[in-house]
């Protein structure tokens, strides 16, 4: 059992939480997740370590509830439990000194690219961030990433804050202006958005990481599952990944393997709804 | 005592038949198809043991049970005394009675075998373990031994690691297993399904351990959570039984539409998060009308069976070579084809189509005919040019193996591997590590749950003695 420390709300749905996860705090690296089990019976869920505080013992999730197993996580109030918190999994982002790098999020993908920009910057790179939403109450993280940010733009659809449109067109101006061009670029959010970067980036050559979201059940290779297909090849994204170069990635069975279990899920949101009623 | 027959009067008994399910109602169950023997039928099956003095059962036995002396125990009604043999000599009896592949083993050594009936030793031994599960009670504990202080780390819970922490945990050492799921029982759990070996009895064979004292960590994955190289500062010894969880890939085109899937995370989907059990489980499932399963090991037709339990109304085995080279166990294939199971027999598959919206839709299959022996033994099968046709399928499963999960072993490059990346270890167990060693699929790679429980028992002593010397 991992005792729930504090749970928070960032923006409607999302949520920050911290639990007690001693050796995960210990272990982690940017880059890496946990696969999280609320209950007994409950779906296996793989959330990024947003966070880590090993002198706490504790890390740090962002969970944006979407479905009937992350609503029932973020339920979890403080000094509650969770029964299965397993990692760290997944391979570290590989942190270098690219020199200028732009690091792209788009909604919860924002959290998961929190530890990346933040170890990115760590290590000397000159971060610009671009963070975007439908619109300004689902934009987060805006003064944490700001705080070892050279610049942060933000984006939003209905222009509520920051520039009206997507992430996308703060990018282009980037690329387009030679004080501003990325050595590289790391982009977290919907596949859309991140197949849209991959294809802006690939004309200039810019170097692009993006961190994929399969679904996974047990997180250490062993269902292959998690099948992503890079360069023309399977790849299990819970253990070679979740970060791949975007210009080998084939985001089109990415999305179709996504909605493999649409219906199901449908169906499941359902029976969480109906049994929070009863 | 043991009623007086002649050996001519034990040799015409004929062999005990396993009552099961009706084979059109478990088609469509997830409950255990063979129901178990009376103590009647029981006990004159075991009247049929000759208690042969050169014992030639036993040599085929992996962890060599002392099958005369439980089976004419039984035969005598004494069950505490069959039930005292079978667990001296095998931690999981209520397992490997219903798993082992018997026919290969004891029973193809038995000398009732020459005329094709063998004591059905499984079925006894099943029969003994499940009387001491329910009556725990009547069996004597294992003796309390004093601590010996020292603490050995074993790393996962499937046979191998359940088996050395049994052993060792009785020999008065502190054992903690540490599983990287959020369940023990390894392959017993997710892979082998429930209408075959019910998780309740996983459940009480862990729990006994348990009340051993032997601790068990959940959710720590070595390789990622700790590392082989802080075990073995915090701990004496490391058993590593992590087993073979890596599924190789059909590397033809198709295989990744919606729909296709490698059986562990089928399985693991149905076994280990109850996908398909009840209207109300979390964990989706595609439950197809035409499933076919590629592979005809254990695996396979576990899958074949489970897609029947979901609904398929045709459950396909595809399969490169005939019935005869089927590596499953032999009741596996007659319980699949009872079910209804077809075999694709002789068909080796190209690639997967799909529809326009991305799910599979067909299995595009080569005729194959039988030619010469292989290296296995076994007839090679090749192509028979122009034959080749498409096979209406809405879900595919590859049962095609596994190998050696690298989570582990990448991150302790000291240790020594072979070229399949399975670790290298002698007959005890023992690695090129001081005081690291390991058993079951890990150093075999897909192999059994007997020789994955003897791998574990041989560690233990091996480890007693390295504890003793150290
Ligand atoms: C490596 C990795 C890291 C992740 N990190 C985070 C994180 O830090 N914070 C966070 O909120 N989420 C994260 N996710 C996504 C998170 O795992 C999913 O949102 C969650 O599994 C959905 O479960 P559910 O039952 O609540 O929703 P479901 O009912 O299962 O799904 C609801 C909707 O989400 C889609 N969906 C299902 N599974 C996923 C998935 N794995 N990723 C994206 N969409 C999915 C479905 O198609 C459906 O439309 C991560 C995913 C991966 C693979
Ligand atoms: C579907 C299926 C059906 C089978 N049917 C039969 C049968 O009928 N009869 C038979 O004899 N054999 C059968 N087998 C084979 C048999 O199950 C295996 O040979 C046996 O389980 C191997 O035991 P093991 O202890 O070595 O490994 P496993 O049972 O694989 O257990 C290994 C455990 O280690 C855990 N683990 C892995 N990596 C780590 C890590 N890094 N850190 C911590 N824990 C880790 C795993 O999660 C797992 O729980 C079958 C196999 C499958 C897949
Ligand atoms: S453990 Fe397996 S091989 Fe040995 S006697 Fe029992 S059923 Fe036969
Ligand atoms: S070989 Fe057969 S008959 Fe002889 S002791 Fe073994 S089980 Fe009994
Ligand atoms: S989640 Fe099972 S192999 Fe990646």
């Amino acid at each position: 059992m991992f005792e729930v420390v504090s749970n928070e709300v960032l923006a409607p749905d999302l949520h920050r939480m911290q639990v007690k996860a001693p050796r995960v705090a210990a272990a982690r690296k940017a880059g890496q997740f946990v696969i999280v089990r609320s209950a007994k019976g409950d779906e296996r869920i793989p959330l990024t370590i947003g966070d880590a505080d090993p002198v706490a013992g504790a890390i740090t999730l962002f969970i944006q509830a979407i479905g009937a197993a992350t609503r029932k996580l973020v339920a979890i109030p403080a000094g509650g439990f969770i029964r299965d918190v397993a990692g760290p999994l997944g391979m570290p982002t590989e942190i270098e000194k690219w020199g200028r790098v732009a690091c792209i999020g788009g909604g919860v993908g924002t959290a998961v690219l929190y530890p990346m920009a933040k170890a990115l910057a760590a290590a000397g790179n000159s971060v610009m961030t671009v963070i975007g939403g439908r619109s300004k109450s689902l934009i987060i993280l805006a003064d944490q990433l700001s705080a070892f940010s050279d610049e942060l733009k933000i984006t939003t659809e209905d222009g509520s804050l920051g520039r009206q449109g997507f992430v996308t067109a703060e990018l282009e101006v980037m690329i387009a202006d030679p004080e501003r061009r990325p050595d590289a670029v790391f982009a977290v959010g919907p596949v859309p958005m991140m197949r849209a970067i991959a294809e802006q980036t690939r004309p200039h050559g810019i170097k692009t990481i993006v961190s994929l979201n399969p679904i996974m059940i047990d997180g250490t290779g062993m269902c292959g599952g998690c099948r992503v297909v890079i360069q023309g090849k399977s790849k299990f994204a819970c253990v070679d990944g979740p970060e791949f170069d975007a210009h080998q990635v084939d985001f089109d069975i990415l999305i179709d393997r996504l909605s493999m279990y649409q219906k199901e899920e449908a169906h499941a949101c359902q029976l969480a709804s109906t049994a929070t009623k009863a | 005592m043991r009623p007086e027959l002649s050996a001519k009067e034990r040799m015409q008994i004929k062999r005990v038949v396993m009552p099961a399910q009706d084979a059109a109602e478990r088609s469509r169950n997830f409950k255990e198809v063979n129901l178990g023997l009376t103590l009647e039928q029981a006990q004159r099956e075991a009247q049929r043991c000759l208690d042969c003095k050169h014992k030639p059962c036993v040599a085929g036995c992996p962890v060599q049970v002392s099958i005369p002396e439980f089976v004419t125990a039984l035969a005598a009604g004494d069950l505490p005394k069959a039930a005292k043999y079978l667990k001296g000599d095998n931690a999981l009896p209520a397992v490997c009675g219903r798993v082992c592949p018997q026919e290969e083993q004891c029973e193809a050594k038995c000398v009732h075998a020459a005329k094709g009936e063998p004591v059905a030793i499984g079925n006894l031994e099943r029969f003994v373990a499940d009387w001491a599960l329910a009556n725990v009670d009547k069996v004597e504990k294992p003796e309390v031994v004093a601590e010996t202080g020292k603490k050995v780390a074993i790393i996962g819970c499937g046979p191998a690691g359940l088996t050395a922490a049994g052993e060792l945990r009785k020999l008065g050492h502190g054992v903690t297993i540490f599983e990287a799921l959020h369940d023990t029982g390894g392959v017993l759990r997710y892979g082998i399904p429930e209408f075959r070996l019910p998780k309740s009895i996983i459940d009480i064979e862990v729990e006994q351990l348990v009340e051993q004292g032997v601790e068990i960590e959940c959710n720590v994955i070595i390789g990622k959570t700790l590392t082989l190289k802080q075990l073995k500062e915090q701990f004496d010894v490391v058993f590593i039984g992590n087993g073979a969880g890596l599924p190789m890939m059909l590397n033809i085109p198709g295989e990744n539409l919606k729909g296709v899937y490698a059986a562990n995370e089928y399985l693991t989907r149905v076994n280990l998060m109850g996908a398909g059990q009840s209207q109300n489980s979390a964990t989706p499932i595609i439950q197809g009308k035409k499933v076919a399963v590629i592979g005809a090991g254990n695996t396979a037709m576990d899958c074949v069976r489970t897609a029947r339990r979901l609904g398929a109304e045709r459950a396909m085995i595809v399969y490169r070579r005939s019935e005869a080279e089927m590596p499953a166990r032999l009741e596996e294939i007659q319980h699949a084809k009872e079910e209804g199971v077809e075999l694709v027999l002789l068909t080796s598959p190209l690639g997967i189509k799909a529809e326009e919206n991305g799910w599979c839709s067909a299995l595009s299959c080569q005729k194959m005919a039988l030619g010469e022996p292989d290296d296995s033994g076994r007839r090679r099968p090749v192509p028979l040019e122009g034959e080749v046709y498409d096979l209406a399928v809405d879900v595919v499963v590859n049962a095609l193996g596994t190998q050696a999960n690298p989570i582990l072993t990448s991150a302790a490059p000291e240790l020594e591997l072979n070229r399949w990346g399975n670790i290298v270890a002698d007959e005890t167990g023992a690695t090129n590590l001081p005081g690291v060693f390991a058993g079951g699929d890990i150093i075999r790679g897909g192999a059994t749950v007997i020789l994955a429980m003897g791998d574990g028992k041989r560690a233990a002593a091996a480890i007693d003695d390295y504890l003793a010397a150290n």
